[in-house]
């Protein structure tokens, strides 16, 4: 396999170069449907069989954080898009500038997931021995992050939830092993990806891409914009259930 | 006989203009997606939330991911990757809902059933 400037011995033209790339890019792609999909389609049932559960841990769930993540990490795919078509028309300043925002946004993305897994761990809804979804209800003192009038209509849902299923403690553990699951995985495609961007960051300052040659570029955008996918269903499917009591 | 340059390249280039009209259309369903979910549209209220989301997520494919000017061998394996996804979530879910257990009990199972097996005799 031998490189004549921009083109591999093995490829014509490189049309053909780039289609073949982003190809298996695609099929890649397709293996982390069905991983993902699989996952989405266990909490699908569990959500059918234990909806009150479900429900009652989403409400626990902040709006504000969670919709100000989608918001990020959607205009993350909006400056990854642009460090492609910086790399596709030769803007050589603009790329590094493109890929280091995405960087950034990566990293917000992040430290609003601390606060909200920090949260869960305060309250008590992380599943194991010490899970209880009314532990904010009967210790008011230990959660002040929520004030007392929203503390209440927790109060309200959690005895309805209880009217409907008894054991509401372990069914709303189920929801919280699915949040954090879904949204650790998630995460850790975000850490693979966030790893790839400082390596074409680092390529972007050497100057290694042009508009004839952009193939990483082009194909870490894929990835990105998948993880960026996940993210579009899980919010709604994880923090939007039952949200109008 | 016209001489055809060895490097002849037409990659389709997405303008940004493209690019920032999706990400306002994105922000804005992901507003209208919080909005439709303090409505009570009963079992209506998942329908209209995943909606929302596979337009978002076909925006992201079509511009985003370029699927819109890509290769017709590529675009076949987005369709079938979907396709397989369909038949996953097809094929389970009918599974569970048309599943009767030896006890005769439906899916989802009722609170309280008696779990232990049936002596028959």
């Amino acid at each position: 396999m031998h490189r004549t400037g921009a083109l591999y011995g093995q490829f014509k033209t490189l049309e053909q170069q780039k289609d073949s790339a982003s190809l298996g890019m695609w099929i890649f792609l397709v293996t982390e449907v069905m991983f993902f999909g699989g996952i989405m389609l266990a909490y699908a049932i569990n959500r059918h069989v234990y909806y009150h559960a479900f429900a009652m841990g989403s409400n626990t769930l902040s709006l504000k954080l969670g919709g100000t993540n989608t918001i990020v990490l959607l205009a993350s795919s909006f400056t990854m898009a642009m460090g492609v078509w910086s790399a596709q028309t030769g803007k050589r300043k603009l790329l590094p500038l493109f890929l280091s925002l995405t960087i950034l946004l990566g990293f917000i993305f992040f430290g609003i997931k601390y606060v909200e897994y920090a949260q869960k761990f305060h309250h008590h809804l992380v599943p194991g021995a010490s899970f209880d979804i009314s532990y904010c209800v009967n210790n008011p003192s230990k959660c002040d992050d929520i004030s007392p009038e929203e503390l209440e209509i927790e109060g309200n849902l959690i005895a309805q939830a209880k009217a409907a299923e008894p054991n509401l403690n372990s069914h709303a553990q189920l929801y919280f092993s699915s949040y954090f699951g879904m949204t650790g995985l998630h995460a850790l495609h975000m850490v693979i990806g966030v790893g790839l961007l400082f390596w074409l960051l680092h390529g972007s300052l050497k100057g290694r891409f042009t508009p004839e040659w952009n193939t990483p570029v082009d194909i870490v955008g894929l990835y990105w914009h998948f993880v960026d996918i996940v993210w579009i269903y899980l919010f709604p499917l994880l923090y939007l259930i039952d949200r109008h009591k | 006989m016209s001489h055809e340059p060895e490097h002849s390249y037409t990659e389709h280039i997405v303008a940004p203009h493209v690019y920032l009209a999706i990400i306002l259309t994105l922000v804005a369903l992901t507003a209208i997606t919080v909005w439709a979910a303090f409505i009570d549209l009963g079992r209506f209220n998942i329908v209209v939330a995943l909606v929302i989301a596979t337009t978002k997520a076909s925006l992201v494919v079509l511009y985003f991911m370029h699927a819109k000017y890509s290769h017709r061998r590529t675009q076949l394996v987005i369709v079938a990757g979907i396709f397989w996804l369909a038949l996953l979530l097809f094929m389970t879910l009918s599974d569970y809902i048309s599943r009767i257990d030896y006890r005769g009990v439906r899916f989802p199972m009722t609170q309280n059933v008696d779990t232990r097996p049936v002596l028959r005799g």
